[in-house]
């Protein structure tokens, strides 16, 4: 046990994702989803009708909880800074590109995780796509891919994702009519606003003190033989495997997983694969997964909060022209996308690779 | 004395940044950081690495991290 002692908040921030995961799923949340990132925000996307795909629009409680959540831990730590300025525009090209990759394979490296500890086979394919990214992004890592820094900016900078959050939440609960709401579809599947809310809060504000992170994880372990954040990525498939089980909500198998399609027709394991793939680079040169990014924009970094509107976009992008994959498969728009996000992240990230003495 | 400036660099730039200059030059090492984030996990990858590292606060944020 001693052992695991300087690893405690990770993996009680892990066991406490995927118990709320399994929780709200439990309450309405549609299946295996109970925590996305990139479903979030393409659902909010939809909410503010960036997009109007009718299954998929609703301001959900758990992203504005996880900003604000992790802003309140920020504060109370005294971790709060605003900073940005570190290639913004590079930034959202990668958000958005993750946002593509990620609904390609129908769900961020957290909904992965998530899917595993559902039973989704399919989900295998995703982690297989997201650890070889992961690895190609620590390639360019050690060649000395950097951003360059950050800089110290405006209290306002830092602030902006949270305030965007609290008129979200405003909207949602009082703005009658101004949004738009899925009538079928995942985004029909809500558990309680409440519900939703304090477990975003309380994921959020862990998450910020634990630095948990799924392409960190995977990331450290390959390039510093680092397990820390490793362990947040266990703790959260234990509590969603154990908590599927004890529900009886565990399905093992590849077809008619929720909210996924079977990758094991028409070679749809290899857009699984590259999908994921696509997520697992950009989310390394971005310095970590969607639920990462949304955790520093709440912290005050504008960086991340840049990410966050590159995915948002993203995300209305995917569903306007048909990139977004559907339990029926994939699309030929999307494979299209994700070869040029691929392509597109590759040359950011070679582009800042700097000699060493530079 | 290797000095590193890693001062508004996200992670994992901070870790990387000292893995290089201590396999260039050794330790000692001090390594100048902005946020509780870099602070922790350069010490710990320097930890693990078998280096004694302690850090000074040096106040609006920043620390001073030695490596021996």
């Amino acid at each position: 046990m001693a052992k695991l002692k300087p690893h405690l908040w990770v993996i009680v921030t892990g066991l406490v994702v995927g118990a709320a995961a399994v929780l709200l799923t439990a309450l309405g949340n549609p299946g295996n989803m109970g925590f996305c990132i990139a479903c979030f925000i393409r659902d909010i996307a939809g909410g503010v009708k960036m997009h109007t795909a009718p299954v998929v629009q609703y301001v959900r409680p758990e992203i504005i909880g996880i900003v604000l959540g992790a802003m309140a831990m920020a504060l109370i730590g005294g971790e709060f800074k605003s900073k940005g300025g570190s290639a913004p525009v590079s930034r959202f090209v990668l958000g958005f590109f993750v946002m593509v990759g990620a609904l390609m394979f129908l769900g961020c490296p957290l909904r992965m995780v998530i899917r595993l500890g559902g039973g989704d086979g399919n989900a295998l394919f995703g982690l297989l796509g997201f650890a070889a990214g992961v690895w190609c992004g620590t390639i360019f890592l050690n060649k000395g891919f950097s951003f360059k820094r950050a800089y110290n900016m405006p209290k306002l900078e830092g602030y902006a994702l949270p305030a965007i959050n609290v008129v979200l939440f405003v909207l949602l609960v009082a703005g009658a009519g101004v949004l738009a709401f899925s009538e079928k579809g995942p985004g029909s599947m809500r558990a309680p606003v409440i519900a939703a809310l304090v477990a975003g809060l309380v994921v959020g504000a862990l998450a910020q003190k634990s630095r948990l992170c799924m392409a960190g994880g995977i990331r450290d372990a390959i390039l510093l033989k680092d397990f820390h954040l490793l362990w947040g990525f266990i703790a959260i498939f234990a509590a969603v495997l154990v908590g599927n089980l004890i529900l009886g909500k565990f399905k093992a198998g590849f077809d008619g997983q929720p909210v996924a399609f079977n990758t094991l027709v028409s070679g749809n394991f290899l857009w699984a694969f590259l999908g994921m793939f696509l997520v697992g680079v950009a989310s390394v040169l971005l310095g970590g997964c969607p639920l990462r990014q949304l955790i520093l924009a709440g912290s005050g970094s504008s960086d991340a909060t840049v990410a966050v509107l590159g995915m948002t976009v993203g995300a209305a992008f995917c569903h306007n022209f048909g990139f977004a994959s559907s339990g029926d498969g994939t699309t030929a728009n999307g494979h299209i996308a994700v070869i040029v996000g691929i392509i597109v992240t590759l040359i950011i990230a070679f582009t800042n690779c700097q000699k060493a003495d530079d | 004395m290797t000095k590193v400036d890693a001062r508004g660099y996200a992670c994992p730039q901070p870790v990387i940044m000292t893995k290089k200059a201590l396999e260039k030059n050794g330790a000692p090492v001090t390594v100048l950081v902005d946020d509780n984030a870099p602070l922790e996990n350069v010490t710990r990858y320097a930890t693990n690495a078998g280096f004694k590292v302690s850090h000074k606060d040096l106040g609006g944020g920043e620390f001073e991290i030695s490596i021996k």
